[in-house]
């Protein structure tokens, strides 16, 4: 099964297109450019449509997906933990 | 795939081929909208289109407010129209540019008449307009005749790496027939504009494409008062799993596919002037969109979504696509094209894409969409600013 999949090989998170992924899961991931898998053990709960992190991130860095910036950490993210608003912000508006 | 080079459709007066043959009852104003539903109500078949606006609108707002009328009523999905307004000279101006598309066409003045008296004249003509359209046959027509347009919405992330990506393989096939397609939603680039401007034909597009983008982002930083997390992404974008405008934009562009390019802008409900893909400067709310494609002469719409969007269009029809599983479980009557197996890897991108070139063939010669047979008729004019 593929739980969460990416889009470059170099993106930074990864989205979950499965329902019910919880800590402790080691997730499968597709990378859809290139269509081979990896895989990242997830620390949290993380509801279909969100995104999983697949590095270590600290504030200020570029969280990169579909290989392009599309925003800056604004508190810190752990390898396999959620992020979204709560950690990730537009560089925009 | 091998894809059809012909559809089933209606040849109109112009030229222009329509796949729908809607007699429609088409109010000027606010005011009409009573007199326009009650002739829908008296002739059976016909549509009103009812709307709120139309009154004290001047300057670009107003020429906006016609255009799109006008653009309403010339659709080729459309047979013929019946007009109505409070008084007859805005009446006439939306008439006449209508008749010259050959189609029949008739307006009626409120003012001096009443409700009851337009009601009775109205619907005469529409009965007539009526049974005359009902005659009319569908025939072969060519591939490169049909107009395709697309807007996303309430997009989540499986509309970056499933349905927007399926209307993309869409898009460059169809492109390749030369047939005329369209995207726009201004707001919705952002933090892809870069991509954008490097798929536009030459350098006096990427200028005119870069203008519109940089006069949005210029109306928004005055206006706004967050980073717009409160609308742009949605509450549903966000539900969804989408964080950032940059995140919600890479997505939203994925539906020009990776090979048409951008061959030509056009300005809110203005007609294409040839075949290629068109940006269009608009809004990215659902309604307003769809509702401007109708106006530039789109016939069918492609709406990929995330979290089930349920919106259509009077006369457009809407085809949606949906790659997220749960929505296609919780929300299955809205979804036309299921393209879910993307992420399972069960199905090819190119596959999806001829899912959904089947479901716009099946469409286009007939197929009532999700969105027809629920009754979804969202008409949503844009405005421009304040009336007079």
């Amino acid at each position: 099964m593929i739980h969460c999949v990416l889009h470059d090989p170099d993106d930074s998170v990864a989205v979950v297109v499965v329902e019910g992924v919880t800590a402790g899961t080691t997730l499968t991931g597709l990378i859809l450019d290139e269509d081979r898998t990896i895989t990242v053990p997830c620390v949290q709960d993380i509801p279909i449509g969100h995104k999983v992190a697949l590095k270590d991130l600290g504030v200020g860095d570029t969280v990169i997906k579909y290989g392009v910036d599309i925003g800056k950490v604004v508190a810190p993210i752990a390898r396999g933990a959620h992020a979204h608003v709560h950690n990730i912000k537009t560089k925009r508006w | 795939m091998a894809i059809p080079s012909t559809f089933w459709g209606y040849r109109r007066e112009n030229g222009r081929v329509g796949v729908r043959n809607h007699v429609v009852i088409l109010p000027v104003d606010d005011l009409s909208n009573a007199a326009c539903e009650a002739v829908a109500n008296n002739i059976k078949g016909t549509m009103a289109i009812p709307h709120p606006y139309g009154r004290l609108q001047f300057g670009a707002d107003l020429d906006l407010h016609f255009r799109t009328l006008i653009g309403t009523g010339a659709n080729p999905n459309v047979a013929a129209v019946v007009v109505i307004g409070i008084e007859e000279q805005w009446t006439k101006r939306i008439v006449d540019a209508i008749a010259a598309t050959g189609k029949p066409v008739t307006g009626f003045g409120i003012e001096l008449h009443g409700d009851h008296d337009t009601i009775m004249r109205a619907s005469k003509a529409a009965r007539e307009y009526l049974q005359w359209a009902s005659e009319k046959q569908r025939v072969q027509c060519e591939l490169p005749e049909l107009w395709v347009s697309t807007k996303c919405g309430e997009s989540d992330t499986t509309s970056g790496c499933g349905a927007n990506p399926t209307v993309g393989d869409a898009f460059d096939k169809l492109y390749d027939k030369g047939c005329t397609l369209v995207f726009g939603e201004t707001s919705e680039i952002t933090g892809g504009e870069t991509i954008v401007a490097a798929r536009c034909r030459d350098d006096g597009v990427r200028a005119d494409f870069m203008r519109m983008f940089d006069r949005y982002q210029a109306m928004i930083n005055r206006h706004k008062t967050s980073d717009l997390s409160d609308s742009q992404p949605t509450k549903g974008n966000i539900a969804g799993g989408l964080t950032t405008i940059e995140e919600k934009a890479l997505g939203n562009i994925q539906k020009i596919g990776r090979k048409c390019v951008v061959d030509g802008v056009i300005d809110k409900a203005e007609v294409p002037t040839h075949a290629g893909l068109w940006f269009m400067d608009s809004s990215s709310a659902a309604a307003e969109m769809v509702t401007l494609c109708a106006a530039s002469g789109f016939v069918v719409h492609f709406f990929p979504t995330g979290q089930g969007n349920v919106i259509g269009n009077p006369i457009l029809p809407v085809i949606k696509i949906c790659a997220n599983p749960r929505t296609v479980r919780t929300m299955s009557e809205h979804v036309d094209v299921d393209t879910s197996g993307l992420l399972q890897r069960e199905i090819t991108m190119s596959e999806a894409g001829d899912k959904l070139l089947d479901m716009m063939f099946r469409t286009a010669n007939g197929r009532l969409t999700a969105a027809e047979a629920l009754g979804h008729r969202e008409f949503v004019l844009t405005r421009l600013y304040e009336s007079a």
